[in-house]
């Protein structure tokens, strides 16, 4: 659909899910991608070994993006195998623990942070040197960001964040040509979204939605490619709601 | 969608569906083209069949139902469904201030915007929904979420518009049909010429935008093109700003 042929790209938390699905799209379309991984690096290596078989470019890539000098070693590894030239990152990677504001204890709130806001932040400052004119950055945001879906308030305020990153990076960034966008799933069918597997969870999600179908990974994966593609280069600042019309 | 989609464009031989009707018929889409004067529309349905679409110009004004009737049902005639729709009929009315505005004001903006928007998705939803399949792309703009100073009416209707999208989106979904709306900020068009005035006037805008232009009609288009497509199979009852991150800040 999109020809994103001889552009580099880093998709975190690429192992599966969402991210899986972005590394796919993005390499289908042409890209050569790193797929990051946290501790899931057979799953990877499947993420990998797929892209190949269909004829495309990956690599595998590890890294711990709690720890905090994390995204500084990413960017690293990544300009170690790119060079001097990264066309697309997709900061992917993310955790949620559903918990009440009672249950919720500082080293939960700090990890929540730690991965969801501080790892794609200081992941975009590492990669500025080889993020160049036309490049583009989609950040991944959530439905939790605009609205109340169970009992998961710091993961929320992480999504808030998030949004609020994708503006001020795209003014900041402008001027020097990099895009800046975020795509704001709701209820997507993976490993992070459990509790869609039971009845009454899967009752909720459609009950929020105007569509009436669980979204799957891939539902995300063609939206980030077209963020990715040229034609979206006009689009930048923005948060594209993937949430089959959620809290219309 | 099929790889030779049936897209219905309103206000499409100017601007904005100008461009949109040159980059769906590059995707291989048929195409409808409406708007009010015929010779224009004639003569760009031959230049999107020149490009291998296959295309008519069906003449309406998206203002009179009878009209946006006609051309919904003579596009279902003529190519059997409609897979697609993008309205991009509209008008920037008569720029200038609030104690300016008259009903007569009005009328002439919100007639075309908002209920040129609605009839147009009328129609177009009776078909969709039929086929239990479409996708409906409106034309917004980033005023439709913010305010414009020597611009209220018009931003009243782009307001206007993005209410409808959000609204028919809910109403449609239940059949698989899609509906939302690309908002589309500074973009080089006679409209913006008109809006703007002077050149400096033009500069002073194009400093609101992070990527430093304007944006051309066929980069709207493209939103209009990915917002119809399979791609954006889960998005619905969204306003997507087309706009170099006008609305960012």
């Amino acid at each position: 659909m999109y020809n994103l042929s001889g552009k580099t790209a880093l998709v975190t938390g690429a192992s599966r899910g969402m991210g899986r699905a972005s590394a796919i799209a993005l390499a289908a379309s042409g890209a050569q991608v790193l797929v990051h991984y946290g501790r899931g690096a057979k799953e990877a290596d499947g993420v990998v070994a797929e892209i190949r078989q269909a004829g495309g470019r990956a690599d595998a890539v590890a890294a711990d993006l709690a720890a905090a000098d994390g995204p500084h070693k990413l960017a690293k590894i990544a300009r170690d195998i790119v060079g001097d030239r990264l066309d697309i990152l997709v900061a992917n990677a993310g955790i949620s623990k559903a918990a009440t504001i009672e249950e919720t204890t500082i080293e939960d709130f700090d990890k929540l942070f730690a991965v969801n806001v501080r790892a794609p932040f200081f992941l975009v400052q590492q990669l500025l040197p080889i993020l160049s004119k036309g490049s583009c950055v989609v950040l991944v945001s959530s439905l939790a960001a605009r609205g109340v879906v169970g009992a998961i308030p710091v993961y929320a305020a992480t999504k808030g964040a998030i949004d609020t990153l994708t503006k001020h990076f795209a003014s900041l960034l402008g001027a020097r040509g990099i895009r800046v966008n975020a795509v704001a799933p709701g209820v997507v069918e993976t490993d992070m979204s459990n509790f869609i597997k039971t009845d009454a969870g899967r009752e909720f999600a459609l009950g929020i939605q105007a569509l009436k179908r669980v979204a799957q990974p891939d539902d995300v994966g063609g939206v980030v490619a077209f963020l990715a593609s040229e034609d979206a280069r006009w689009i930048t600042g923005d948060t594209i709601h993937v949430d089959g019309g959620s809290k219309l | 969608m099929s790889n030779n989609p049936v897209v219905m464009i309103t206000g499409a031989l100017t601007g904005i569906g100008r461009a949109a009707a040159a980059a769906f018929a590059k995707d291989g889409a048929h195409i409808v083209v409406s708007g009010r004067r015929e010779p224009e529309g004639k003569a760009l349905a031959a230049e999107l069949r020149g490009m291998g679409a296959e295309a008519e110009f069906i003449a309406a004004d998206v203002r009179r139902e009878d009209d946006v009737r006609n051309l919904v049902d003579r596009t279902v005639a003529r190519f059997g469904r409609i897979d697609a729709a993008v309205n991009a009929a509209g008008t920037e009315g008569q720029p200038g201030p609030v104690i300016d505005q008259t009903a007569e004001s009005f009328a002439a903006t919100f007639d075309t915007n908002v209920l040129g928007t609605l009839l147009s998705m009328k129609h177009e939803l009776r078909v969709m929904q039929a086929q239990a399949h479409g996708s409906i792309v409106n034309i917004s703009s980033t005023y439709g979420h913010e305010g414009a100073r020597g611009a209220s009416v018009y931003a009243a209707s782009k307001h206007a518009v993005e209410g409808l999208t959000k609204s028919a989106a809910l109403e449609a979904a239940s059949s698989g049909v899609r509906v939302n709306a690309v908002a589309p900020g500074p973009t080089e068009t006679g409209m913006l010429a008109r809006f703007t005035g002077t050149a400096e006037r033009k500069a002073a805008l194009t400093k609101t935008v992070p990527l430093g232009r304007v944006g051309q009609p066929d980069e709207i288009a493209r939103a209009a093109v990915f917002l119809a497509s399979d791609q954006a199979s889960f998005v619905t009852g969204q306003i997507l700003n087309a706009d170099g991150g006008k609305s960012a800040g």
